[in-house]
């Protein structure tokens, strides 16, 4: 008779496991991929290539030399992180600006703390945060969009983002409209396919909100987090547009450039940096929604996601200390 | 410029005489009066914050040790386990006190349940506390009262002086042990007993607290004490009691003649650091001898010692 | 289509595996000897009534229940009291037990209806209803066994309003409630009927999960010749079976933390107990039999049977043709809180509702990862705790600010570990925990 085996209830488990996890997320970046390849062709694949590689190679040489434990690069979360850290960046960065940003991203940001699931920042975003601050000019020199089928383009030809032109225009007191009337800046539709200069997942917000539908659907985000972010954004960027709406740009401007969309759908949604709780999400999506425009509208750079998604991260233990799920039988009993 | 820096100069003077003052006024009022001996005491002890004595640390400890001397005029009762008898002593000469010696203790383990003498029957498959495996199941050899193999015990020491031995699942006690007590306090079954050190590090013990009748102690493990009370019926100093199935070996009275070894039919009766027996028994002259000089040791015993290993 | 009630915090779906639902209940044969052990109920266990060597008929009462929460167990064989000895239970701890020699000639304690005939007119009053079902040795027959007569004395100041059966069954395998209903739907009416009766009560509601169309539709159409009782269709999700989980999905209240239902004015019964009142008041029949779902994967021949009381599981597995080859795991109930069992000699219980057999590959825990804090265990939990930061504080032994997270409050449903994608011994540590603060609060009375 075999022996049988002793063990606690529950005797059986749900299908979902992190490595699963980590991989629907690289399924829900596919479409944004495929729009940044097609954006910039060869130059995204390179960039996407080097940080997904580097940063697997990184956790591989810290788990086997370093901490001489088990080596996890196969449960996927540095591949996310690595695409997450290309969609950062410009894609003509050059290969060892990245290799660094990955470096950090693993190195400093991941591993030094314990690994997955340790980390209070998103690596990702600690490597992106390091190389705009140590690379300022090659992290914001961002190649005008050459699309794959096109007549290629020389790289040389770089253009300055939506926010930028609107940063710049501000301080040189311009009004709204006169910005607007630039013809580097992009229109509306251009906005929301991404054929405008920005970061590689940056650009079509489109690709990045069919991501995010289906992570939600799959229930590997909650979508919280990014509507808040979003509801946020726009309230408040909303209301300053009311006040004056020839300092302040239209809400809608606000949405869909710079990073916002890939910061509230795969940024701030990372698992392991965000609140474990429904009240408190919604706490951090508002945070991050309101640090954003503060940035961006009164801070000096032009973009602010990443800095509102760090600073809030910060807050992530705070907010789960007070904000928990509502306990069942504590309150609102109806008698 | 000169202006300036006498404004500054006299600024901070001014500053630093009115702090002065009010901090003078503050240390007076919030006085706390402790008996320097407490510094000096707490300067002898161990620093390992243990707990073995009974206190949540050594500062504690030197507080309650200085009371005790103040107002009791001895420190009976008291004792640090790690320090041994020097630090006993150095403390009470602080005091201006004497202590008695006191026999070092060493946890032993009473179960010997290893893989092969209690072979499991079923798979356990959880995590490595035994605190929730004793709630969830007797343990994987069918034995209710033995070692669950994992490792309460040794999560709990903070000596480096116990550990699994992963060819018997069972944990070892080495001589880094200072008898601080962390380990027989996180057993959930109190298999883990304080002992007396003994004469030349030996001593004799039971080496199981199954309390099950024989035959079923025994189904379930090939060295289980059985109650045979054979032990009992064989010790010529009244040592050993039977309880439960179960039979004692209560150090104090314990000789350690080493004739419940030899009829244990079981095994479970445990001697350690003897020397390798020879084909004849020694002869009663020298166990005569032998007695003497164990009773000198034993008698400088005390009773709160005694009860703090049942 | 309309949506259906549920609970709205919480809760998993695991697949649900109801594989033994069409194989009607059947009975066992006879055991040769049969181990009755003396602490089935939850509280004080039994008192043995009877010693080494006396002749015992079926239904005789052999312990009694002594203390305010405790039963009356009685003997489930004729035969002869072998000895009152210690007997493994389920988890391998040996407990006091009646053994008993069967005799295979049956001869029943004077007084006790066997006929199958339905009684439909309840001739008793509430009293004497309340002293039958103690007399009888009633308990919760959905596995928490708590003595049934107990429930049903309200504290003063109290009314309850509505008595809910529970008729769910959400534990994944598990057919014996479904069977009951199918089968002895009358029976069960009746012991409704009588269960409202004794707490005086208007409304009876049945909450039956979706996934039971048949037995949903049966009793509705039963129910027609009965006042007062409806059948709640409810939507099927894990754990709906949990007392306080069940209020919430049929009648919308909440019972407030470390309270029993009847602070909200209901009272819970399974199906199981409540045919169980029928046989114990209109049969005077003591509870000695139940029904044992054998189920699992592997297992040639999933049934439901009709068994006595401290009949070896091994006689369960046997009825089902035998024990598969790569049975990796016995459990005693079903699969999200049932309990593994070490030996195939453990009798079946009045709290036993099935024998769960799971294959090697199935049994086997995934490898613990590290947490990912995705917050799918806060999600999923239906008491609305931390159970990631409440495993945390039980692994560091910080019990105080366990409790003030509400641990005591987890109804041990296993929904957070069921979830989990790291694989983590949650429950584990949950339960650990409040074992400890369990042991704290006890402390300090």
């Amino acid at each position: 008779m075999s022996q049988f085996t002793i063990s606690g209830s529950p005797h059986v488990h749900g299908e979902e496991n992190v490595k699963k996890i980590m991989y629907t997320v690289v399924l829900a970046l596919v479409p944004a991929i495929l729009v940044s390849i097609y954006f910039f062709g060869i130059d995204a694949v390179r960039v996407l290539l080097i940080a997904v590689i580097s940063c697997l190679f990184f956790e591989w040489v810290i788990q086997k030399y370093l901490i001489k434990g088990p080596v996890t690069i196969t449960d996927g979360s540095a591949v996310v992180a690595g695409l997450l850290l290309a969609f950062n960046v410009p894609a003509n960065l050059p290969w060892w600006i990245m290799v660094i940003g990955a470096l950090v991203t693993i190195g400093i940001a991941k591993m030094s703390f314990g690994g997955l699931g340790k980390n209070p920042f998103n690596p990702a975003l600690v490597g992106r945060v390091f190389m705009l601050i140590s690379f300022p000019v090659q992290m914001t020199s961002w190649p005008v969009p050459k699309p794959l089928f096109a007549n290629s383009l020389t790289d040389a030809i770089t253009g300055p983002t939506a926010l930028g032109l609107l940063k710049e225009g501000l301080d040189a007191g311009k009004n709204i409209d006169q910005i607007l009337a630039d013809p580097s800046m992009p229109a509306y539709l251009d906005r929301l396919t991404g054929n405008m200069s920005g970061s590689l997942g940056e650009m079509s917000a489109i690709a990045l909100i069919i991501g995010g539908l289906f992570m939600i659907w799959r229930k590997v985000i909650d979508w919280q987090v990014p509507f808040s972010i979003i509801l946020t954004v726009f309230v408040f960027a909303g209301i300053f547009h009311l006040i004056d709406p020839e300092i302040y740009i239209d809400p809608v401007f606000h949405l869909f450039t710079g990073g916002l969309m890939l910061g509230a759908i795969y940024m701030a949604t990372d698992m392991v940096s965000s609140p474990m709780n429904i009240s408190g999400k919604w706490v951090y999506g508002i945070g991050i929604g309101l640090i954003t425009i503060i940035i961006r509208m009164w801070g000096a750079y032009p973009e602010g996601i990443s800095f509102a998604i760090l600073i809030m991260n910060a807050f992530v233990p705070l907010i789960n200390y007070g904000f928990k799920p509502r306990r069942f039988g504590l309150v609102g009993n109806k008698k | 410029m000169n202006e300036v820096l006498m404004y500054a100069l006299m600024t901070l003077v001014l500053l630093g005489t009115v702090s002065a003052v009010i901090l003078y006024f503050v240390a007076q009022k919030f006085k706390v009066v402790e008996d320097p001996k407490i510094d000096l005491v707490d300067e002898v002890l161990p620093k390992a914050n243990c707990g073995g004595c009974g206190f949540p640390g050594c500062r504690s400890f030197a507080e309650v040790l200085v009371k005790s001397a103040n107002e009791k005029h001895s420190l009976e009762g008291l004792n640090c386990p790690v320090g041994g008898n020097n630090v006993m002593k150095e403390a009470a000469a602080i005091l201006g006190l004497e202590v008695e010696e006191q026999e070092p203790l060493i946890a032993v383990i009473r179960c010997n349940g290893s893989k092969a003498n209690s072979p499991a029957k079923v798979n356990y498959d959880g995590p490595s506390t035994c605190a929730f495996a004793h709630n969830l199941y007797a343990g994987e050899g069918g034995c209710q009262f033995g070692c669950l193999g994992l490792g309460d015990c040794v999560a709990s020491c903070d000596f480096d002086a116990i550990h699994m031995n992963p060819e018997t699942g069972l944990p070892e006690v080495n001589d880094k042990c200072v008898a601080c007590g962390a380990c027989v306090k996180a057993c959930p079954r109190g298999i883990i007993e304080l002992r007396p050190k003994g004469k030349k590090d030996r001593r004799i013990f039971v080496s199981c607290i199954n309390q099950d009748k024989g035959g079923i102690a025994k189904k379930n493990c090939e060295v289980a004490c059985i109650g045979c009370s054979k032990c009992f019926k064989v010790c010529p100093f009244e040592a050993i009691t039977m309880n439960n199935n179960l039979a004692y070996i209560d150090p104090i009275k314990c000789k350690l003649c080493r004739k419940c070894v030899e009829v244990c039919p079981t095994n479970s009766i445990h001697e350690i650091n003897f020397p390798v027996r020879k084909k004849k028994p020694e002869t009663e002259e020298e166990i005569v001898e032998t007695n003497k000089t164990m009773a000198v040791t034993h008698d400088t015993k005390q009773d709160s010692n005694i009860e703090s290993q049942s | 289509m309309i949506a259906l009630k549920t609970f709205k915090k919480g809760g998993v779906h695991p697949e649900e595996n109801k594989i033994s639902a069409n194989s009607p209940i059947q009975k066992l044969a006879f055991p040769k000897q049969v181990v009755v052990p003396l602490g089935q109920n939850l509280g004080t266990p039994s008192k043995p009534l009877v010693k080494r060597g006396d002749e015992v008929k079926t239904g005789q009462l052999i312990a009694k229940g002594e203390s305010f929460i405790s039963a009356n167990l009685h003997s489930p064989f004729t035969g002869k009291v072998l000895k009152i000895d210690d007997a493994i239970d389920s988890s391998g701890y040996r407990r006091p037990a009646i053994f008993i020699d069967v005799e295979e000639d049956e001869k029943w304690e004077e007084g006790i209806d066997t006929s199958e005939t339905i009684i439909r007119d309840i001739k008793a009053d509430k009293q004497t209803i309340i002293d039958k079902i103690k007399e009888c040795g009633i308990v919760g027959l959905g596995g928490a066994t708590f003595p049934t007569h107990v429930k049903l004395m309200i504290p003063d100041g109290r009314k309850a309003e509505y008595l809910i059966i529970n008729g769910v069954e959400c534990e994944p395998y598990l057919t014996s409630d479904h069977r009951l209903m199918l089968e002895k739907g009358e029976q069960l009416l009746i012991g409704i009927k009588i269960l409202m009766k004794a707490l005086a009560v208007e409304r009876a509601i049945i909450g039956i999960e979706n996934n039971k169309t048949d037995a949903i539709n049966h009793l509705t159409e039963l129910a027609k010749q009965y006042a007062g009782i409806d059948i709640q269709p409810l939507k099927v999700k894990y754990p709906q079976g949990g007392e306080k989980q069940l209020i919430k999905a049929t009648v919308n209240r909440e019972v407030p933390s470390g309270k029993l239902p009847i602070e909200v004015g209901c009272v819970v019964c399974n199906v199981g107990t409540a045919v169980a009142v029928y046989e114990a008041v209109q049969k005077n029949k003591p509870l000695i039999e139940r029904v044992v779902t054998v189920t699992g994967k592997a297992v040639k021949k999933p049934s439901n049977f009709l068994v006595r009381i401290g009949t070896p599981v091994q006689m369960l597995i046997d009825a089902a043709e035998g024990l598969p080859e790569n049975t990796g795991k016995i459990i005693n109930g079903g699969p999200m809180m049932g309990k593994a069992i070490t030996s195939l000699e453990v009798p079946v219980v009045k709290g036993s509702s099935g024998i769960l057999l799971m294959k090697n590959e199935e049994s086997k825990r995934g490898v613990p990862q590290t947490c990912i804090r995705c917050s799918k265990c806060t999600l999923a939990c239906p008491m609305g705790l931390e159970p990631f930061l409440l495993a945390k504080l039980a692994k560091l032994s910080l019990h105080e600010r366990a409790e003030k997270e509400k641990i005591m409050d987890c109804i041990e449903c296993g929904s957070c570990q069921f979830t989990c994608p790291s694989n983590l011994p949650l429950l584990d540590f949950l339960r650990l925990g409040k074992n400890k603060v369990g042991q704290l609060i006890r402390s300090r009375k």
